[in-house]
């Protein structure tokens, strides 16, 4: 599905990402976990293909293709998704015409007819009822004015709707209290299908009480520097990232 | 980013094409000679030809405005032609058929098809082309309702007692500089009669096309709502792409008689000039309306052509408890430069105006509202509301906001609010991501900017103002 090779890349000259290597298959639940600075969100943005976020060497390859010639939209288009941390205000746009016309180009990337107002309109509120989201948020304009749990929520629709087949959630429970939580990983269980995989990045050991991941790296100075199973993150949350220091001390 | 931004808005101009018919059009310069062959040619009454020739005197002495936040080389008054029309309308065809098939194969590019079976069913169209009426269709159904809508010439001539009493009356001939020149040489333009207590049964739209070299156009509009009746009117606007400036200088008047209501919505896509800012419509415009007793007269614009913009559609708010509105989009890219806004002149007591205006900046262009509210002695409980919001897209434009607000009465109330916004690389991430290209994010972002102006125009106009907008944002597709 997603193979990440040596990569580096770097923001505005300076390098975050330094050597980093994933491999993540069909059906895989990740989870990267670090310290604040670490790298974690530039990932997403270089996995997504955003402006500004320079890949300096190394290779990604997804589904087969070659990302890193690709535009975000095309990156959008062949199945990446990417929750946002902070999901931006789009005023006057509503949720509805949004995700319509998002799902709508998806789909043409896939060879399908587009969907008409009526088939979107019944896909749209299943989706919103598995978010827990009322159904005039699909009126709304996108985000606007929305709290931060309904923004989180938010984005997971958006994800039921366009079907990925790789998700990254970037930090998609932080603000989160226990019960928005609980509905933003029933949310992503719901679509774990033995095909599509995640790449869940956090903090916290939290959020993978209810997203159980199959694999756990931990992500410091732009590298993983240790993977292993769920029990990594108990680990984590019992000793914290201060032994990194040493680790990397060790290392170098 | 910004680069693809700019790609994004690169626009190509849809009605840029020229039509090749025969046109009888006056040698440049202008002169009193030329003031009386225009009423010649139109047949026009001794009174009419006097009051262009007064208008024509006034403006002799009067100057050019250089108060709008424009720049522009000199306009040369004597380098215009002030009448042109094709040879085809001298004989004034009787029917749709008689009319040259190129003429109505050019409204048809413009997606505005004249045979009443092909039209949209609700919309009457006067169709204007240069300095003349080309066709006004459905004038049998609305004459059934009592209501006239035709070109003004024919109005002088059929209803003169309606347009002496009423031309002139809310736009004076001395108003201001361009509306002294467009009350000595006005051509055509659309005439419009609701009966009391008439309810006009489908929309009217005029569609003014300039098409000829080195021509002004100098349309004048009329609208009259007797007591307790309501007429929606909407006007279009293109012209070819030509490397020269071409001057547009038109008048509107409504007149909103008690319990009576206005709705004039306007889409103006004059040619705008190359990215260079070469070519392009100077847009020089007076529109204004009074509202008597109870009246309501409402404006919607959505300018997103020509090079220059010099407009501000106001209300006369004279009858107690009337009503003026103002809904505006004006979106400025490449060297386009626009000034402009309303006036809500609060007279009566309980008069209430609401103005909301959206200008979208993009490209090297200058878009500024310039809006005035005054609250005069007797307006008496009078209240506006007022929200000016900018929009930048990319960093070379530019963005202002002129508000002016005069107040002798104490009892009334001034909201203005004002933002200026940046479509932000979020925004537009965002909408990549979930798979939309730049050209779909932007127009879709702008789009939900202007959603609140959008929503206050005639539904078939609602969907061609959206697409204009698209067009008008699109790179090199079509």
């Amino acid at each position: 599905m997603l193979t990440i090779k040596d990569l580096h890349a770097s923001v505005e000259d300076k390098v975050i990402l330094k050597g980093l290597n994933l491999t993540v298959k069909p059906g895989e639940v990740h989870a990267i976990m670090g310290p604040n600075g670490a790298g974690k969100s530039t990932l997403g943005y270089v996995l997504s293909g955003r402006d500004g976020y320079e890949v300096d060497s190394g290779k990604i390859e997804f589904d087969g293709r070659d990302m890193l010639g690709m535009e975000v939209d095309e990156r959008a288009q062949a199945g990446l998704f990417l929750a946002f941390q902070y999901p931006v205000e789009i005023p006057g746009v509503s949720n509805m015409e949004f995700m319509k016309e998002s799902v709508n180009a998806v789909r043409k990337e896939r060879g399908e007819d587009p969907m008409t107002a009526a088939e979107f309109l019944k896909v749209a509120k299943a989706a919103c009822q598995q978010v827990n989201l009322p159904l005039e948020f699909l009126k709304r304009g996108v985000n606007e004015g929305f709290s931060g749990g309904e923004k989180k929520r938010n984005e997971i629709m958006q994800m039921i709707l366009l079907e990925p087949k790789l998700c990254i959630l970037d930090e998609s429970d932080s603000g989160l209290d226990i019960d928005a939580l609980k509905v933003v990983a029933n949310g992503v269980n719901s679509q774990r299908d033995g095909k599509r995989s995640f790449i869940v990045v956090t903090h916290y050991q939290r959020l993978l009480d209810f997203i159980e991941p199959d694999f756990v790296h931990i992500l410091a100075d732009g590298k993983i520097v240790k993977s292993g199973g769920p029990e990594l993150a108990k680990e984590v949350e019992a000793s914290g990232y201060a032994w990194l220091g040493e680790h990397q001390e060790a290392s170098a | 980013m910004s680069e693809q931004i700019e790609q994004a808005i690169a626009r190509k101009y849809d009605a840029g094409f020229i039509s090749d018919i025969e046109s009888d059009t006056f040698p440049v310069g202008l002169d009193e000679d030329v003031v009386r062959r225009i009423s010649a040619m139109k047949n026009e009454p001794e009174w009419m030809l006097e009051w262009r020739l007064q208008a024509f005197r006034s403006w002799q002495k009067m100057k050019e405005p250089k108060w709008a936040h424009l720049g522009y080389t000199e306009i040369d008054y004597q380098s215009i032609s002030y009448y042109s029309a094709p040879k085809s309308m001298k004989d004034k065809p009787k029917s749709l058929d008689e009319v040259d098939p190129e003429l109505l194969r050019t409204y048809e590019k413009l997606g505005i098809p004249l045979h009443e079976q092909e039209m949209l069913a609700g919309v009457a169209v006067d169709a204007v082309f240069d300095s003349v009426s080309v066709v006004t269709t459905f004038r049998a159904k609305l004459e059934e309702a009592g209501v006239i809508f035709c070109p003004i010439s024919e109005a002088i001539q059929k209803y003169p007692e309606l347009v002496k009493k009423y031309i002139g009356s809310v736009v004076p001939r001395t108003d201001n500089f361009f509306a002294a020149l467009n009350s000595a040489v006005f051509t055509d333009g659309s005439f419009v009669y609701i009966p009391k207590g008439v309810r006009c049964p489908m929309e009217l739209s005029t569609y003014f096309r300039i098409n000829e070299l080195n021509t002004g156009q100098f349309e004048r509009t009329l609208i009259i709502a007797e007591e307790g009746s309501y007429v929606s009117y909407l006007e279009g606007c293109t012209a070819p792409q030509r490397d020269e400036n071409q001057l547009h200088a038109a008048v509107v008047e409504l007149v909103a008689l008690d319990d009576s209501e206005i709705k004039y919505s306007t889409v103006q896509n004059w040619y705008p000039g190359d990215e260079n800012g070469k070519g392009g419509i100077y847009n020089f415009v007076t529109k204004r309306g009074v509202a008597e007793k109870n009246a309501k007269i409402s404006w919607t614009q959505v300018e997103t052509g020509s090079a220059i913009t010099w407009k501000y559609p106001s209300c006369i708010l004279r009858g107690d408890n009337s009503v003026g509105e103002f809904y505006s989009v004006a979106l400025t890219r490449g060297r386009q430069q626009a000034d402009t806004g309303t006036k809500m002149i609060h007279l009566g007591k309980n008069t209430t105006s609401t103005i909301i205006s959206k200008g979208i900046s993009a490209g090297n262009s200058s878009n500024a509202y310039r809006g005035l509210v005054k609250m005069g002695p007797n307006a008496d409980g009078a209240r506006n509301f007022t929200e000016c919001d900018s929009l930048l897209i990319g960093d070379k434009c530019a963005a202002h906001t002129f508000p002016y607000i005069e107040s002798s009465n104490p009892s009334a109330i001034v909201e203005h609010e004002a933002t200026t916004s940046k479509v932000s690389d979020e925004q537009l991430f965002l909408c990549q991501q979930r798979g939309l290209d730049t050209e779909k994010a932007v127009s879709m972002i702008v789009n939900g900017f202007c959603k609140e102006v959008f929503k206050e125009l005639p539904m078939e106009f609602a969907v061609e103002a959206g697409k204009l907008l698209e067009i008008s944002l699109e790179g090199s597709v079509g």
